[in-house]
């Protein structure tokens, strides 16, 4: 059910913050200028085909949300700027001042809070379908809630095509069918106690004080976060760039080249 | 043993391809199915029922609170209750009750009890659900990740505003009162009883016995899917070392009489179906938000009443199986008492509700179950569980 895999074996870190009151495992792999990357809801968090690409000519952090695989402790955090304070601390932990950041969906919405509250932490911040604004005209879908059988619809172009089915295939023996399944709950939870019961926990008001160069990259068929947030996103952050390209709302995940080589040249 | 006659009032007109065409009867049904007027008309059909009931011999009246939902038409249980305090005099009036994280703040709890005790001079039982995943977390937006947290803190203030002699401040994590002082206070000392319908959480179970409250199981399946929840509530009571006193339960059973077996599949068959068919016809993506069981709760596999494994099974009764599985007990005031004596005792319940209005079910025909069932049912199994005290009977009612 996730888009585990790429060719690199990151390294595993369980990093202790608060004295212990909360731990994030962090992967990292790669070599050159540190690159963060936040996951979303639908992803199991950790490593992927993307990641890899772009580790190449990064140091690729992809810390795991509290709540979700080996990081604890979400019950002491509140909201999504208690979360983004926590984030604040890692960074500290890791011994990064400064980064790019980078994330997906929920992922874009702790990244854009994050390099709002502390622009100094944020090189350059790329945002892929960030999370974080209501639009009543166009709500994005509500995806923690949706059945299994009807995200996939939703999330992928072709929920047919190899890298969808791939995510989707639940384990067959019975105790680990159960167990990812109770993963997937207690994944979505963590991340639905920020963002329940409408993503807007006003950011807005906040996307003023980004200074980082930001690209807002979207797919042009993401059913889950429509279109018309990209140019909200762009208009919203000063001077931000937008390349909308071919593809759904995994984007990252159905042409992790093409993802990459559009984060690269950003970064480069 | 006290026998309680419990409404949802439910919408009774829904379209005869409702589940096929709309997705949930709940959260999302869409106005253009409701009709105002016949409401308003049904208000005072159900409140005539639970009038009747008392005058026949029940001792308590059940109203309980869910909102977007056809099946339930009381947002506010505590209208109900009020309006039938002033026309009934002897049965106890149990709300089951009010979901206290949506209050806010939840004084208005405190508040509104107290008023309703004094107005039944006595009669309330006080229930303090969590609430449904749909009608908290999707009707009322509250974060499922905090609900029970909000829950807990908002039962503390409740019992602290009827308990403590003087005003207090309350510098809580959902809610701060800097003048915490209640106008009225209930009638019953130190408090009328608390009663908790709970769905089968693990933690609700340790609680309840904790506090030494009455912990009622509110399913639509039956005593025997119900055995393995009492059970998992009687075990823990076991485990603190309290007395096992069968007044310490309540249970909720769906219950058709009639003068024969046969008789009962007649009258009672198709708003049994509309029941089962309709009214818990629940989109899976409402059945449960993500974080509303607890991690303890999901491990111990109890699942959700509705959604789609619930739905699966659902789609697929008739009257037979409503019967053989024990969702219904139905038939002869023969069978009805001998199922529900199996009911009471296998489950050690010493407050049963039963739901005698099911689904379409017309006033005449409630009218007519209700009568039976009190005349022909009731005497026979009032005194199940003779010798036991019930601590958690309201002091005002009819005992």
């Amino acid at each position: 059910m996730a888009e585990r895999g790429g060719g690199m074996s990151p390294r595993v870190d369980h990093v202790a913050l608060r004295d212990g009151a909360l731990t994030v495992e962090v992967l990292s792999a790669g070599q050159g200028a540190p690159l963060v990357y936040f996951h979303s809801f639908h992803e199991r968090g950790g490593w992927s085909p993307f990641l890899d690409r772009l580790a190449a000519r990064h140091t690729v952090y992809a810390p795991f949300h509290p709540g979700v695989a080996g990081s604890t402790g979400v019950d002491a955090l509140e909201d999504v700027l208690d979360l983004t304070l926590a984030y604040d601390e890692l960074l500290d932990a890791l011994g990064l001042d400064r980064a790019h950041l980078l994330d997906h969906f929920f992922g874009g919405m702790v990244a854009a809070e994050l390099a709002a509250v502390f622009p100094r932490r944020a090189r350059r911040l790329v945002l892929v379908s960030p999370l974080g604004l209501w639009r009543d005209d166009a709500p994005s879908a509500d995806i923690v809630i949706l059945p299994h059988e009807d995200l996939m619809g939703v999330l992928w172009t072709d929920p047919g095509s190899p890298i969808a089915r791939q995510w989707a295939t639940l384990p067959e023996s019975e105790a680990e069918n159960v167990a990812a399944q109770i993963e997937s709950v207690q994944r979505r939870s963590a991340m639905a106690r920020f963002v329940w019961p409408i993503p807007d926990k006003g950011i807005r008001k906040r996307l003023h004080r980004i200074t980082a160069p930001t690209l807002v990259l979207w797919g042009d068929a993401d059913r889950v976060n429509p279109l018309p947030y990209a140019e909200e996103w762009q208009r919203r952050i000063k001077g931000a760039a937008l390349s909308v390209r071919g593809g759904g709302h995994m984007l990252i995940h159905e042409t992790p080249d093409v993802a990459a080589s559009a984060v690269e040249e950003f970064l480069r | 043993m006290k026998i309680c006659f419990f409404h949802l009032m439910p919408y009774r007109f829904l379209p005869a391809d409702f589940e096929q065409r709309y997705r949930s009867v709940w959260v999302d049904v869409p106005h253009s199915l409701y009709d105002a007027q016949k409401v308003g008309d049904l208000y005072h059909e159900y409140l005539d029922e639970l009038e009747f009931a008392e005058q026949s011999g029940f001792d308590g009246l059940c109203v309980n609170e869910h909102h977007n939902n056809a099946y339930g038409l009381m947002p506010s249980p505590n209208l109900m209750a009020s309006a039938l305090t002033r026309r009934t005099s002897r049965a106890a009036i149990v709300v089951l009750g009010n979901s206290l994280a949506a209050y806010n703040p939840p004084l208005r709890v405190a508040e509104e009890f107290a008023m309703l005790d004094l107005l039944s001079r006595g009669r309330l039982v006080a229930g303090f659900p969590v609430g449904t995943s749909m009608d908290t977390n999707f009707a009322y937006g509250i974060n499922p990740a905090t609900l029970r947290e909000r829950y807990y803190e908002a039962h503390d203030l409740v019992i602290q505003a009827w308990t403590r002699p003087e005003m207090f401040s309350f510098n809580g994590k959902y809610t701060q009162i800097r003048y915490a002082n209640i106008w009225p206070q209930p009638l019953q000392k130190p408090h009328p009883p608390v009663w908790i319908p709970g769905g089968g959480s693990v933690e609700t179970w340790e609680w309840t016995a904790k506090l030494d409250y009455v912990y009622c199981y509110l399913s639509y399946f039956g005593y025997k899917r119900g055995q393995a929840t009492m059970d998992g509530f009687w075990d823990v009571v076991a485990r603190t070392g309290a007395e096992d006193n069968p007044n310490r339960a309540g249970f909720l059973q769906l219950v058709c009489v009639a003068d024969t077996d046969a008789e009962a599949e007649r009258l009672y068959a198709e708003h049994v179906h509309y029941f089962y068919q309709k009214c818990l016809h629940v989109w899976e993506g409402f059945s449960e938000a993500p974080g509303y069981r607890t991690l303890k709760t999901m491990q111990a596999g109890i699942r959700p009443q509705v959604g789609a494994e619930a739905r699966k099974i659902r789609q697929s009764l008739d009257w037979g199986k409503y019967l053989d599985a024990g969702y219904v007990i139905a038939g002869s005031p023969q069978t009805v008492r001998q199922q529900l004596t199996e009911c009471v005792q296998s489950l050690r319940v010493g407050h049963l509700m039963v739901l005698l209005q099911i689904g379409s079910m017309p006033k005449d025909l409630t009218l007519h179950n209700t009568a039976l069932f009190a005349k022909e049912v009731m005497p026979h199994i009032r005194d199940l569980w003779p010798g036991y005290k019930d601590r958690w009977w309201p002091s005002g009612a009819g005992a």
